[in-house]
């Protein structure tokens, strides 16, 4: 191939290492476009979609590491997480992780689809709008005017942990706005110290949080009527 | 893939064995796995491990260092099509291995890593030769394990071999603390199997098929693009039979070569960086693509904006995860290569009309052919090595390569025409790759010709694993494009750094030749034009590793070239078109 087009390839394509073509002025050109989110865009139409905050479900085994993994794939690929929290369910061999991403729409997906690839993830879902969804937070503030942080803490269905001279301990539970809220209104006091749980939450009614729970459930169920004669 | 869900355990050998610790068990879930050679280096935390292996009909193949033990591996996995296997001890042993582990993982390799680790009792304690081994693999592993108990760690070892080879396939790391390996145990471990959780899905749903069907019949400019997961999913042939029924040009990836004859008249060979230019100008003019087994890397797409921006994308793989990660797609069929490709075949009623597409893919062929200069007053240019090493060996010939330019060479110069004969490092780009690599595909399948292209500086990375191929009496053919420098990189500096060449020289690496009969093997050195079919002839006669180190032109670059994030169809042919 090298010798015969050698001749050719001198003078006018002597600089570009034997390769021949029309230059890159010189081709035809494609009339479409994508955004930055490899979606094919109408060039008129909005480009790029917008972050949505929402909440996801994890069903997991309960084995070592699998919060490790979860929450390292979650900050290795850079999502924009809120809150993550975890705690054993019903059924003391599986932990269900619930996490607040911001994220636009292919993004959530990407998180659903990569934490259904950690092998210990048994199944992972999208909660509703409507689901139930509750967060925890203690705040301490300091302790001299106790009479209009107890109004506050009634205000907002609190309790009182402890309460001493020099500091106030309340317990508020919610959803997220009223979380936010009640922390603006003890702002007053002076916060010393403010720990949050991060959001927890399950779907609705009848439904299940994620797919597979109600055949988990009935399994489980199953196997709690049947006696073993093992032992 | 299906058969590999769970790995074969032969009922006499079950019957027989029996295991008295968890060491023996470990190697005897190999064994029931089907596994015959295994790579590694010896030390303290896995020693229990070793001499488990010394009663195994295992062939043991002793590294000179952990790296090139995952490489050979990973090879030996691409090669076989199943796991290849590493050992290493706990700490640096471990540490070592971790570039193999994520190469194999960029590139959805099958291999399983085993590690030893301190006693349990000394863990996080920061013993000597500890690290945390779970903790640096979790990212770069499929998923790994943290062996407790000698009673199951057969079976662990069994499910982690499992796993790496079905679905999408990747790396699994077990770590064996010491004391789990010495531990007593008559439990021999039970047949392998994939988790519980673990369910690939083979099959893709008739919607999506039927959606599919409906795009690709209704196309005027189809192209396939096939990726490394037609490959792996051994669909090749579903390939060829559904381009050539349809009549449907192919498009590869890099991690591709191989998966669609490039001889083949509906060949377009591989787009992206240093792709063709009718590749990439196929890619970009398409209307609809259908993407088999590719994760739309970078390298391929360039900027996602200006990626085959006017097509219907079809994409097909097992990974649900890759559906939309880079490049949206507008049907999503998930499932196993082979499977989703006869489905879709089945629904098809006829081939797209697209005629004048094929003619525009072959006129694009006569525009942009890959071409190059070669007077044999001037030096000597890579090109022409590996066209000459192709035209001096079989058909199906297996090419290991480093990563730099010579890469580059070997994908665009050397004619790919069966699966599981291109070994290289894709997604992570390591160099060093290319002997240890050669090392695991010549044992993997020691009747076929191993070939292996590296560059000056990947090779002088792992370059002292030659004494492994000598004392293996391995017949491997190294060709070194030696231009003494880190050519890829200055090559980047002539384009975006005003050629200054900060660290990218290599002045003084040393004679290659010399350094091949150091270790026992045999050496040549060529500069010459007239000397190369000889000294290739030569070399691949010589029953052993020979190394030759080809002094090419030192200012070669590669092209064609798409500036990285940028436009397919504008590639650069020289660089004053960058
Ligand atoms: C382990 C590792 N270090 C650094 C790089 C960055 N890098 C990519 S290509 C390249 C040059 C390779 O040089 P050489 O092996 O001589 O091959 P050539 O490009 O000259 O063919 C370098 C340094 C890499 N890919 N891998």
């Amino acid at each position: 191939m090298s010798q015969e087009t050698e001749t050719e390839i001198e003078g006018e394509y002597e600089r570009t290492n034997g390769l021949r073509g029309p230059p890159p002025e010189a081709r035809p050109r494609p009339s479409g476009r994508r955004n930055s989110q490899g979606t094919r865009i109408d060039p008129e139409v909005e480009a790029e979609r917008h972050p949505r905050r929402t909440v996801i479900s994890a069903l997991v085994k309960n084995e070592p590491g699998v919060l490790a993994r979860a929450s390292g794939l979650v900050s290795r690929r850079q999502f924009n997480i809120e809150s993550l929290t975890v705690g054993e369910t019903t059924n003391p061999e599986t932990s269900r992780i619930t996490l607040v991403i911001e994220e636009p729409e292919p993004g959530i997906r990407q998180v659903e689809k990569q934490l259904e690839k950690l092998v210990p993830v048994i199944s992972v879902q999208e909660l509703g709008r409507d689901a139930v969804r509750r967060e925890l937070v203690i705040v301490k503030v300091h302790g001299s005017d106790p009479d209009k942080v107890h109004a506050v803490t009634e205000m907002y269905d609190g309790t009182t942990l402890d309460a001493g001279p020099q500091t106030i301990t309340v317990e508020i539970t919610g959803d997220e706005q009223k979380i936010d809220d009640a922390i603006d209104a003890f702002q007053q006091f002076g916060i010393r110290e403010l720990s949050r749980t991060g959001q927890t939450a399950m779907a609705r009614g009848d439904e299940w949080t994620t797919d597979v729970e109600e055949e988990r459930y009935e399994r489980m169920h199953e196997r709690w009527q049947t006696p073993t004669n093992n032992d | 893939m299906s058969e590999r869900v769970t790995a074969p355990v032969e009922e006499t050998d079950d019957a027989e064995r029996t295991v008295e610790t968890g060491a023996e068990s470990v190697i005897a879930a190999l064994e029931g796995a089907g596994v015959e050679t295994c790579f590694g280096v010896q030390g303290g935390a896995i020693m229990p491990v070793y001499d488990a292996l010394y009663d195994s009909d295992i062939h043991h193949v002793t590294m000179a260092h952990e790296q090139g033990a995952a490489h050979a591996a990973d090879a030996y996995g691409i090669v076989s099509g199943e796991p290849g296997v590493c050992f290493a001890t706990s700490g640096p042993g471990a540490t070592n291995l971790v570039t193999g582990i994520a190469d194999a993982s960029m590139d959805s390799d099958p291999m399983i890593a085993l590690t030893g680790q301190v006693p349990t009792a000394f863990v996080g304690n920061d013993a000597f030769q500890e690290t945390d081994t779970t903790g640096i693999t979790a990212p770069i592993t499929k998923t790994n394990y943290f062996a407790t108990d000698s009673d199951t760690v057969g079976d662990t070892v069994g499910e982690a071999f499992a796993l790496s080879g079905t679905g999408r396939p990747g790396p699994t790391v077990v770590d064996l603390p010491k004391d789990v390996t010495n531990g007593a145990t008559d439990r021999a471990p039970g047949e392998a199997r994939t988790p519980d959780t673990y369910d690939p899905q083979m099959e893709a749903d008739d919607e999506a098929i039927e959606a599919a069907a409906r795009t690709l019949e209704a196309a005027e400019k189809p192209v396939i693009l096939a990726g490394g997961g037609v490959i792996k999913g051994d669909a090749t042939e579903q390939l060829r039979a559904f381009a050539t029924e349809y009549e449907i040009p192919v498009v590869t990836t890099m991690p591709a070569l191989g998966s669609f004859p490039e001889d083949h008249e509906l060949a377009m060979e591989m787009a992206g960086m240093h792709g063709t230019g009718y590749a990439n100008m196929a890619i970009t003019h398409c209307d609809t693509m259908l993407a088999v087994g590719c994760r739309f890397d970078d390298r391929l797409t360039g900027g996602v904006e200006t990626f085959a921006p006017d097509a219907q994308i079809l994409h097909v793989d097992i990974d649900p995860a890759e559906i939309s990660k880079n490049i949206t797609a507008d049907v999503a069929a998930i499932g196993d290569a082979a499977t989703v490709l006869e489905q879709l075949d089945a629904e098809l009623q006829h081939a797209p009309d697209a005629r004048e597409w094929r003619e525009q893919c072959q006129t694009w062929k006569e525009e942009y052919p890959m071409d190059y200069a070669a007077p044999e007053d001037e030096l000597l240019r890579p090109e022409f090595v590996v066209e000459t090493m192709d035209e001096a060996t079989p058909d199906e010939t297996i090419v290991t390569t480093g990563v730099g330019q010579h890469q580059m060479w070997a994908c665009q110069y050397w004619t790919y025409r069966h699966p599981r004969t291109w070994v290289s490092s894709h997604g992570l780009g390591t160099m060093g790759y290319g002997l240890p690599s050669a090392i695991g595909a010549k044992l993997a399948a020691p009747d076929r010709d191993v070939v292996c292209f590296e560059g000056d500086g990947s090779f002088l990375m792992t370059c002292q694993e030659l004494a492994v191929a000598v004392h293996e009496n391995l017949d491997i053919t190294v060709a070194v494009l030696n231009n003494s420098s880190v050519g890829m990189v200055r090559q980047w500096q002539d384009a975006f750094f005003e050629g200054r060449h900060s660290a990218s020289q290599y002045p003084w690496v040393p004679a290659f030749d010399k350094l091949a009969e150091a270790f026992g093997a045999c050496g040549f050195s060529v500069t010459e034009y007239n000397e190369v079919a000889e000294t290739v002839e030569a070399a691949l006669e010589y029953d052993g590793p020979s190394v030759i180190d080809f002094h090419i032109d030192p200012e070669s670059n590669v092209y064609p070239m798409v500036p990285s994030g940028g436009d397919n169809g504008q590639f650069a042919l020289s660089e004053d078109q960058l």
